[in-house]
This record gives structure tokens, sequence and C-alpha cells, in this order.
């Protein structure tokens, strides 16, 4: 029987709603509780088991104890042996590298991690390509192309290894400097290689960023957005370069690049929003949120702008979340993805959706 | 291979130039003067001087250092370069055709206005439309035209939302460019992992604002789009019209007809498919075809026949035409060829045509097909129509030899480049089309050579990178060439004295 390796970093992700980017480090996580950030890991990981478990395909599963395995696996009604030892409640980046170090001495055929870059950093740092590992995508940042798309697909991911065997190939592990990216600097670092499962359709490509040429198509696309906004609505402007055009059309040249900002009547309304913020304007105006796949692996929700929770999706609506990608972006990104956290909304944006790419231009793109 | 283009240090016709020296004096002086105004007279006029066998030999070395259909195998796709049969020029130079004006009167052109109705009909009958007009003067001035008539049309239903016209991935960047000249927006939809339309993108695409659909059949790929009378559901059905790009109507000709598809507009490349010449800037001619509901749109004139008078006439009494889009009558010298080629080949000819085109660009892809570094990104399945689109990304993978050093390698073959990178849907993409007018040992020599370049890219990948060698021309800097182009004497002059 093959076994099964799961790890949960029970904190990662907590810093994306209350718009902090990141949850590395002791000082950002205090700050995102104080932020009245909750714990999302631990239950997309129980969505990855859930599946494994519906499917009813054989494996030992061996993991970790309480809230970094043990407590998910329970909940998702699986039965699992626990090993190793840790202080609840406390867990830090210390213990991802043990846990891997000793899922390798259990001789397990694959590990299920659930976190984000830094968990998976932590984790090839401990045991690099010696046994393959898959990411549950739990955490804010996921450059990483070790990821599946959703806990969904890592499940089927998962069902597909153990049942009837996939390819493993290389994948990259990047981490991006959170500190850099909260002063609005995108550094992103190849921490190393992963072993992975390979599934081209359910699994993220790394990310590729918009190259020096895109300069005219995004200014482009920054002209039509302006030309298609109108007063007394406001616009919710997400993360990356070709939103940032957006910005620098409307004379707006202090918008962040990786936050969400708000903008009324051609004018920087707010910056750096999180999701409060955002909610609390939406009670009173009409609101359009633009944003911007990230880079190939084309999630336009969901990764990297938490901030636009489902709640706010919902209450936004479908025709009115304008997609901008430059042609050059959309040929690296032939299918779009969509992560929100919430199944019932994810499945709505499913199908075809128009994307800007140009001036008066758009194209029909699929949402898988 | 053994080629070698002719390379002369030809200086240019300036510098060849000597102060006095005369080709040819006329007798005498002109008898009348003129009456210039001072300000318009020029002191001094700018010509070279030379004798006539100085210039004779001058034009004949640049044309040995060009390439062209007459010097050899010419695979561009999506440009038909076929062969242009020399008795259609030495037709369209008659007095007859190249020595009238027209600004003559009806009555002293008969010949030449039976000519276009004549033209007029046999196009029509090909693409199964009602009424064409000559008049556009290239393949992107009639996508243009067909954009005015579909405004034209909307707008006679007092339907003026209608402002996004569809285009598919696959297309010719000049759809969108004229959908976009036209004041439409653009929206593009995917094709399929076939390399056909994506009909799923295309049903949500289409809506109340879908003017027209713009698609070339068989597509940039090739490939014919098989389920072209659902697409044309899809869009008739959401009220929009649909246009046929005719660049590549050699592909299907006498074999399936555009109109009989559910096409509304068709247009089409003389230079192409009626063996015009073609390249070098024109001149070509794009004729628009149009079923019954859109003809009064047509541009005005057109040429009728008056059976009572027994006389053809230009008929401007149009109140619903978009107007005039071209000065006269269209290129009438291209018009005259393309009739001449139609009445040479006679339909059955025509049909013939299609079968060679399409049998020589299945050739060459199964000859090709197994070659290490080359493969076929869509459908392989079936056969291609008159072209056939190669990727080189393996190849590239590889050795680092990349399409356009294919392309440039081929020109020391003796062979003129096939497009390259085009469509973009296709990475490292080689576009070939052969067309029906070359041998079989030609297509060979073009297979061998392929051949040859997917070896050498192993054993001497620098010969490729650093071709052509065999050109009057070795390889060119592109972005110098397309940033400062000095195409005229004066522009030389200019960045001689910098």
């Amino acid at each position: 029987m093959k076994k099964l390796g799961f790890i949960v970093n029970p904190i990662a992700g907590m810093g994306g709603r209350v718009g902090l980017k990141g949850t590395d480090g002791a000082d950002i996580i205090a700050k995102a509780l104080e932020l009245g950030a909750e714990p999302v890991s631990p239950a997309r990981a129980v969505e990855t088991l859930r599946g494994l478990k519906r499917v009813g395909v054989k494996f030992e599963l061996i993991t970790y104890p309480a809230e970094m395995g043990a407590a998910e696996a329970s909940e998702a009604g699986l039965e699992a042996r626990v090993i190793g030892h840790i202080t609840s409640g406390k867990t830090t980046a210390e213990d991802t590298k043990r846990a891997a170090r000793e899922m390798l001495e259990q001789n397990v055929d694959l590990i299920l991690l659930a976190g984000g870059d830094g968990t998976m950093s932590d984790a090839i740092e401990a045991i690099g390509t010696q046994v393959p590992i898959l990411g549950i995508p739990t955490g804010v940042k996921m450059h990483s192309a070790a990821f599946a798309n959703t806990p969904q697909t890592a499940g089927e991911v998962v069902v597909r290894f153990l049942s009837e065997g996939l390819p493993l190939r290389e994948a990259e592990v990047m981490d991006i400097d959170e500190e850099a990216y909260r002063e609005n600097r995108l550094v992103a670092k190849l921490k190393g290689y992963a072993r992975v499962p390979y599934e081209p359709v359910m699994m993220q490509a790394t990310k590729e960023g918009s190259t020096g040429y895109e300069f005219a198509d995004q200014k482009a696309i920054a002209r039509w957005v302006f030309e298609l906004m109108e007063r007394g609505c406001v616009y919710a402007l997400g993360p990356g370069t070709t939103t940032r055009a957006v910005a620098g059309e409307l004379g707006i040249y202090d918008s962040t690049l990786l936050g969400v900002d708000l903008i009324e009547n051609y004018k920087l309304l707010a910056r750096d929003t999180n999701k409060q913020q955002i909610l609390k304007v939406i009670g009173k105006q009409p609101m359009t949120i633009i944003v911007s796949p990230i880079g190939r692996q084309g999630f336009i929700l969901g990764r990297g702008n938490q901030q636009l929770s489902p709640a706010i999706v919902k209450r936004v609506g479908k025709e009115n979340v304008w997609v901008l990608a430059t042609p050059h972006k959309l040929r690296a990104t032939p299918t779009l993805k969509v992560d929100t956290d919430d199944a019932e909304l994810d499945r709505e944006f499913r199908g075809y959706i128009r994307v800007i790419t140009g001036y008066r231009q758009t194209c029909m793109i699929k949402v898988v | 291979m053994s080629y070698q283009q002719a390379r002369w240090i030809e200086p240019l016709i300036f510098e060849l130039s000597k102060q006095g020296r005369v080709g040819w004096a006329l007798p005498g002086k002109p008898r009348e003067r003129i009456n210039i105004p001072k300000e318009l007279l020029r002191e001094k006029l700018e010509l070279p001087e030379l004798s006539e066998p100085e210039v004779v030999r001058h034009y004949t070395r640049l044309s040995q250092m060009n390439y062209g259909i007459d010097s050899g195998f010419y695979p561009l796709g999506s440009c038909t370069m076929k062969y242009n049969p020399k008795v259609c020029e030495e037709l369209a130079a008659l007095e007859t055709a190249s020595c009238i004006h027209p600004n003559q009167a009806e009555e002293t052109v008969q010949g030449a206005l039976e000519l276009m109705f004549r033209l007029e009909r046999f196009l029509a009958e090909i693409a199964g439309v009602a009424r064409v007009s000559l008049q556009p003067s290239a393949g992107a001035h009639g996508e243009f035209i067909a954009m005015l008539l579909t405004h034209a049309y909307h707008k006679s239903k007092r339907d003026d939302k209608r402002d996004q016209v569809i285009v598919p991935d696959s297309a010719h960047g000049t759809n969108p460019a004229s959908a976009a000249m036209a004041g439409y927006e653009v929206v593009t939809v995917p094709s399929n992992a076939r390399g056909r339309v994506d009909l799923k993108a295309l049903k949500a695409a289409v809506s109340e604002r879908t003017a027209a659909l713009m698609l070339t059949n068989p597509n940039t790929l090739g490939l014919f789009e098989d389920q072209i009378i659902d697409i044309a559901k899809v869009v008739h059905d959401a009220g929009g019209l649909l246009f046929y790009d005719g660049a590549n109507l050699n592909g299907i000709l006498g074999k399936t007809r555009p109109g009989d598809m559910g096409f509304d507009i068709v247009h089409f490349n003389l230079h192409k498919t009626f063996a015009t010449p073609h390249g070098g800037g024109g001149p070509g001619a794009g004729p628009i075809g149009v079923q019954r509901e859109l003809e009064k749109f047509l541009p005005v004139p057109v040429v009728e026949y008056d059976r009572k008078r027994k006389r053809y006439y230009l008929d401007y009494n149009r109140p619903h035409s978009i107007g005039k889009v071209r000065a006269f009558y269209g290129n009438f010298g291209v018009l005259v060829k393309a009739y001449a080629y139609i009445l040479l080949m006679g339909a059955e000819g025509l049909n013939e045509v299609t079968e060679a085109a399409v049998l020589n660009a299945n050739y060459i892809m199964h000859k090709l097909l197994g070659v290490e570094g080359y493969e076929l990104k869509f459908d392989a399945s079936g056969p291609c129509k008159h072209e056939v689109v190669f990727s080189t990304e393996p190849l590239k993978r590889e050795t680092g030899v990349t399409a356009r050093d294919v392309a440039k390698r081929l020109l020391d073959h003796g062979i003129h480049a096939p497009t390259y990178y085009f469509p973009p849907i296709v990475p490292e993409a080689l576009m070939i089309e052969p067309t029906e007018t070359e041998s079989r040992e030609e297509l060979d020599r073009f297979v061998v050579a392929l051949n040859t370049m997917a070896q050498e890219a192993r054993s001497n990948p620098e010969k490729l990178r650093s071709a052509p060698m065999a050109t009057a021309i070795g390889k060119l800097d592109e972005v110098k060439a397309s940033r400062e182009p000095i195409l005229s004497w004066r522009a030389h002059r200019k960045l001689a004295k910098k």
C-alpha cells in the first residue's frame, strides 16, 4: 500500500485577507491576528482530504500532530498514523522542516503539503528532491510550480498519482521577499526544485512576469479602461503591472503594485485596502473589480488578491469583474483560473470570459 | 546545394552620373513655352545623367540581385505566390487596355466596361454571391469596404447597437485592423485543439452587439473550418453578418463556394488567387462580393448593361451606396490580367488549380512529417488544404536554431523563405504554400533543403544562424532596417550628411 505524508502549515494564508501579502515571520503573524485574521490553511487542506476520501483510493496516511495534519485528517474522516511532536498554537518554519525530514525517514511515496511559497521553500530546504511533493495552495503567494490549482485538484492529482501513477518532474520553487513586496517591489527568488507529480492541466505553471515590450499594450488597455470608467462607480484595482498602467493613465502614480486600490471619479479613493475597507464601500456605491491574471498561472481571483474575498466578488457580480491581459501574457496563459475559496463562486466563473487585451479589443478566454 | 545569387557592387544611379552625359537627345527645341508661375519653377533639376547602355546595365544588375516568382520557388504561405502567365501581361499591355483614359466617354471604352461587367459575373459565380464590386485596390482595402458595407447594412435596419466584430485568433492581422479602422471593437475568439474556431467561445462572444464575424476558410493553418455551417448559424442567429477573407480562396476554387457556406460578404485577392503579380506594394485588386440584400450598398460606380441601347455604362445612381471608395474604377490593368487568367483556365482549369495546390501542400506535409525537428501543432489527422504550417519548436529546443534561421538558410538553397512566425498561435511557425504551379522536382528540392537544415542544425548550427550567405545581401540588422529605413536617394543623402 502506498504511503502518503501529510503536512499542514496552519498559519499559511492568514496575511492575505487582511492585506498583508504574506504571513512570514512572527511579528507579521501577530499583526495579522491583530487585524482579525483567521486561519485559512486547515480548512482548505481538509477539502483536499475529503476529495481523497470520497474517491476511496487505498493508502496509508502519515501525518504530524494536531493542527499540522492530525486535526485536519480527523475532520475529513480519514484515519492517520501520527508521528513527531509540536507545540500546538506556536508552530514555526522549523516544524515544517522537521516534519518533512521525518516523512522522508518513513519512506512515504508522496508528501502532500498545505501552505504557500514559504512553506514549500522550507520543505525542500529540508528534503530537496528526495521525496515527491505536492502543494495544496493555502498560502497568500503561490509563485511556485509545485502547487495544484485548487485544493480540490490537489486531491485529484493525488488520486491519480496513487492509483495509476503519474510521471514526476522538477518544478521551480519560488518565494518572494515579503519585505520588498510590502514596499511594492516584486523580488522573486528561485529557492530550489521540488519533484512533483506532473499533470499539466491541474498544476500551476511558474509565474511569468511582464516583459518590456508589453508597455505599449498595457498603455492601450489602460486607455480603453479609462474610457469605459464611469463617474459614481468605485473601481477596485487589483495587483499587477497591467492594472497599475490603468492607474497611470488616470494620473495616479502612487498606486500599489501588489495591493488593491480603490478609485472613484478618476481619483485614488483608498490605497492598499483590505477586505473590511472594500466591503464598507460596497454597501454605499456600485463597484467594478479590475484584475489581471497572475503570470502563466492565469489566476484572476484568489491568488495575490485575496483581499477581494468571495463575499466581495459575489456582491460585485461576475459581469462587473473586468479582466485585463496583454496578448503576450495571454499566449503564455491560454486558460484562466479562479480559486476564491468558494466553490460555488468558482463554478460561476467557469466558461468563457471577455478579457480586455487592447484598445477597443477583447478576447474570449476560457476559465477552467 | 549550389546556389549563388549575383552580387554586384553596384553604386547608386546618382553616383554613376557624369555631368553632361546624355542618353537620348530629342531633335530641336520645344515650340511652345508654357508659362509656369515663377514660384513653382525649380532652379535645378537633380536627375542623374547617363548613357542608355549605362542605364540598362545598372537596372539589369539590380534585377539580378532580386528574387521573384520568375527566378525560383516562392512558398510564401498565405500570399499565394503562383506563377503569373506572361500571356496575361501581354494582354494587359495591349494598347486597347493600357492606353485608354478613365475620363474617356463611355461609348469609346465599351470593351473595357464589358470586361469589367463579365469579370464581375465570373467572380460572383466562383464565390456564390449575387454581385461584386471591382473597386477595392488591395486585399485590406476590400476588407475595409466589407466593414463599411456591414455598417451600412445594420444602419439600414436601424440597428445601431452593433459595435463589435469577431475575429478568430488565427486571422490575418489585417482583419482586426480593418474592423478597428471602421470603428468596430474587436473581439478575438480562440482556436480549439484542432486548429479551428472554438464554437463554444464563439457562442459566448456573440450578442446583440455583434456586427460581423471575419473568417478565412481554409484558415491560416491551412485547415478547412469544417464547422462552418454551425458557425454561420451562430452568427446569423445573433443578427451578425459573415465576412469571408479571400486570402485562401486558392484552396477551394470550384470545390465549394463561400456563398454556399453562408457568407454574406466575400473578398478576393486577384493578386493571389487569380495570378496577377503580387508584392512590392502592388498594384493589387481586392474585389468584394455580396449577397442580394447587401447589393444596394456597394460602392459606386458599378458597370451595368442597357439592353435597349445595347451598351455598357457606369451606374452612379445608387442612393443606398456607401459611396466612392477609390478614384475611377479600380486597378484596371490588374482586372484585365485576372480576366485573362480566368478565361485561360476555364472552369475545369480552376478546379485543377485547387486540386494541384492542395496536392502539392499535402505532398510537402507528408514528406516533412516525421523529420525530427519539425512538427504540426494542430490537427495532423487529415489532409491540409493549399498550405501547411509547421513548427520548428522541437528543433529550437534541441539546437537553439529558430524558425527564422531556417527561413534565412533556405535562401542559400535558392528558395524563397516561407512566411515565418505566422500565424502567431503556432510557435516557431513556418507557413508553407507551394501553389499549383510547382513541379514535383521543385517540391522535392524544397523537402531536401529542409531535411538538410534539420541535420545542419545539429552538426553546424552556426551555418543556420549566420545565413544567408549565398545572396546578394547577407544578414540584415533588422532593428536598424525598421527604425531607420532608407528608401529613397533623398533619405540616403540626408543620412550621409549626418
